[in-house]
């Protein structure tokens, strides 16, 4: 099955801004796909899936869309 | 005293006199400074019911007790005078190195009375203090302004300026110092051009004394570790400066499009903080003494130009359906130039092209400049109308709920208290719709950042959807933000100390005995006197409120589809926590406990 990886700030370094990924069954969960993508738990401050703020234990789903952020702020 | 100069000067702009008077003790300790001492200046000076824009208005430039001081990021200062766009108190933050300068010449604040017969601005120089002719400055930009004050004066000169937008009394102007740092908000540009007063420059060669220099030295590399060790101050602000958020609001669906009709903009990537950086970035800038440096200078064109926050990427890019990053860079870059605030000013253009298109403003009032949303090529110079008051521009240059009241429609106008309201849908941030409800000086972010724990999960994650818990929550960052602007440190420094972190430097510098807990009884001491001088202004409790937009039309689409503001859920529980009766207005009890009875 199909997600949607975003990637934001410094973690498109060396890697990319948005991509389809493929997961297999049994690792569906968030935390499943960091190793794949070179992020560790603790570097992530904001994990966002379809537009509300989420966590590595999450399962995904066909066509879902998974953002990463670093430590950010502003305003 | 320690931290304080202890003085501060006043100037009668009317007879030309300029007095320097002792600063009350007993009321710095209470009231701290900046934003709060100068609030209570003008309730014992002012008749809030005062016309804003009257040689009866007074404008007070003040500083905390720790600006000036090694306390990092100890550059600010705080306009506070009543603003003619919202009939509030104003007081308006800025960075940069102008307050730092003050203290240094050794004053505290000055305080303007009065009106000049011609264009003046007041030079000082330690103890030498005069107003000078300003008549050849007058009607010339900031930056000209700024250079031909500092051309042949004292190395190290500071300025701060009013462009064109407040000598024409734009009730969106701003005051700007050192170029591009501006105390931006509520129109305190017009209250100083109202006067006839230009600009004020200032060197000073004092330093400010420090009750314990040990101790600051052993807190500030304690304090310093915090801010480095922080994801955010230590890396993320450094990094990408305020406009990261731009994604991360989009991802939500909350970052207001087209004058808040929708949530969710298109082209976020292309106006975003990760845009900036790879394709504008030219360096990051720092305001005096801070580690942090979330400030940009960027490219534009072959120059090198202040770049745009995140709120005024938002204000001319989202709000007004535009995708086009050096567009926005220009209309910022005028901004600064003419003086006019870029959050009212892009948030009035978003109303206007709402107006225009839905019939209202009629194609003969454009005089052929294009009022669209979307359209880069003529937003620049909407910018340069407003701080002219050319054609439209006039209209436009009181903010957007006289040009919208104007035509009849009220509604249009995305303000609190007439206050343009920033980068964040209330639909999608509820908390953060409460904080903009109650704002003091109305529709304004900095009044208590409920997006920290909203959006960016600090210091914990609450639920952006849910009202539970926000008048705690919003109560608590009001009264912290109110002691810290009164401090005269960076409220961007809160992402990593607390409370108690603030009471240790205050205490070293100036040798008071505070604790976390006195730090935010202070804040909410100065909340409660500044809605007292509203209450006296005439600001009717029932302004505690959002546009009917938010109310009553949800977020037609996106992460955030389906939800309007739950305000009315969430003001009882916040009067209740701030001690206040139900209908929003301070018990004899509250304001007795905090000694303002
Ligand atoms: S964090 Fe940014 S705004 Fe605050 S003092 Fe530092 S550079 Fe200035």
């Amino acid at each position: 099955m199909n997600v949607e990886v975003r990637l934001f700030a410094t973690f498109r370094n060396g890697r990319f801004k948005k991509k389809n990924i493929e997961i297999v069954e049994n690792e569906t969960k968030v935390k499943d796909l960091l190793n794949e993508l070179g992020i560790k738990e603790e570097e992530i401050a904001l994990i966002i899936v379809n537009g509300m703020h989420s966590n590595v234990d999450r399962k995904l789903e066909e066509g879902d869309t998974l953002a990463l952020f670093p430590p950010v702020a502003g305003g | 005293m320690y931290g304080y100069n202890g003085k501060y000067l006043r100037v009668n702009l009317t007879d030309g006199q300029i007095k320097v008077e002792d600063l009350n003790e007993e009321l710095a300790m209470k009231f701290i400074g900046g934003r709060g001492l100068g609030t209570k200046m003008m309730m014992d000076e002012v008749d809030p019911n005062v016309d804003a824009l009257s040689p009866e208005n007074k404008l007070m430039v003040m500083t905390g007790p720790l600006t000036g001081t090694p306390a990092f990021t100890g550059g600010r200062y705080m306009v506070v005078t009543k603003s003619p766009l919202s009939g509030t108190i104003a007081s308006s933050n800025s960075g940069g190195f102008w307050g730092a300068e003050l203290k240094s010449a050794g004053y505290d604040a000055v305080i303007f009375e009065g009106k000049s017969e011609k264009p003046v601005y007041l030079s000082i120089e330690d103890d030498k203090v005069e107003l000078k002719d300003a008549s050849n400055l007058w009607g010339k930009y900031v930056s000209e302004t700024t250079k031909e004050l500092t051309k042949d004066a004292p190395k190290g000169t500071k300025v701060l300026a009013i462009g064109p937008g407040g000598e024409n009394l734009s009730k969106i102007a701003a005051i700007m110092n050192d170029e591009d740092r501006a105390a931006g908000r509520s129109g305190v540009g017009a209250v100083m051009g109202s006067k006839n007063l230009k600009a004020i420059a200032v060197k000073g060669t004092g330093k400010v004394k420090v009750h314990d220099e040990a101790k600051l030295k052993e807190l500030t590399k304690e304090k310093l570790a915090k801010i480095k060790e922080n994801g955010v101050t230590g890396e993320g602000l450094p990094t990408y400066g305020t406009a990261v958020l731009v994604n991360i609001l989009n991802e939500l669906g909350s970052l207001p499009t087209n004058n808040f009709q929708k949530s969710q903009f298109n082209g976020g990537e292309e106006i975003s903080g990760e845009t900036l950086a790879e394709k504008y970035l030219i360096k990051n800038t720092a305001c005096y003494r801070c580690p942090i440096a979330c400030g940009r200078y960027v490219k534009m064109d072959d120059q090198e130009v202040g770049g745009p926050e995140y709120e005024t990427l938002w204000a001319f890019g989202a709000d007004c359906g535009l995708d086009d990053m050096k567009a926005i860079i220009k209309a910022n870059y005028w901004c600064n130039e003419v003086g006019i605030d870029t959050i009212s000013a892009g948030s009035t253009i978003a109303a206007a092209i709402e107006l225009y298109e839905k019939g209202f403003i009629k194609e003969e009032e454009l005089d052929g400049l294009k009022l669209e949303f979307g359209n880069g090529a003529s937003i620049a110079e909407w910018v340069k109308r407003m701080g002219h008051r050319e054609g439209l521009g006039d209209k436009m240059a009181d903010g957007s709920y006289r040009l919208a009241d104007g035509y009849g429609k009220p509604e249009f106008s995305m303000t609190v208290k007439k206050l343009e309201m920033p980068a964040y849908d209330p639909r999608g941030v509820q908390g953060q719709g409460l904080t903009y409800a109650t704002s003091n000086r109305g529709g304004c972010h900095v009044r208590g950042y409920l997006v920290s724990p909203e959006i960016l999960g600090l210091p914990e994650q609450l639920d952006r959807l849910s009202s539970e818990g926000k008048g705690t929550w919003g109560k608590i960052f009001q009264d912290l933000t109110a002691s810290i602007d009164s401090l005269g440190m960076c409220l961007f420094t809160s992402f990593a100390l607390g409370a108690e972190d603030y009471a240790d430097y205050y205490n070293a510098i100036c040798g008071t005995e505070h604790d976390a807990n006195s730090i935010l009884e202070a804040g909410d001491r100065i909340y409660n006197i500044e809605k007292l001088f509203n209450l006296e202004a005439g600001i009717k409790p029932e302004e505690d409120t959002l546009p009917k937009r938010l109310l009553e039309e949800v977020i037609p689409e996106g992460p955030s589809k389906g939800n309007v503001s739950k305000l009315s859920e969430m003001l009882p529980k916040y009067y209740a926590e701030r001690g206040w009766t139900k209908e929003g207005i301070p018990t004899d009890e509250k304001l007795k406990a905090l000694g303002l009875k």
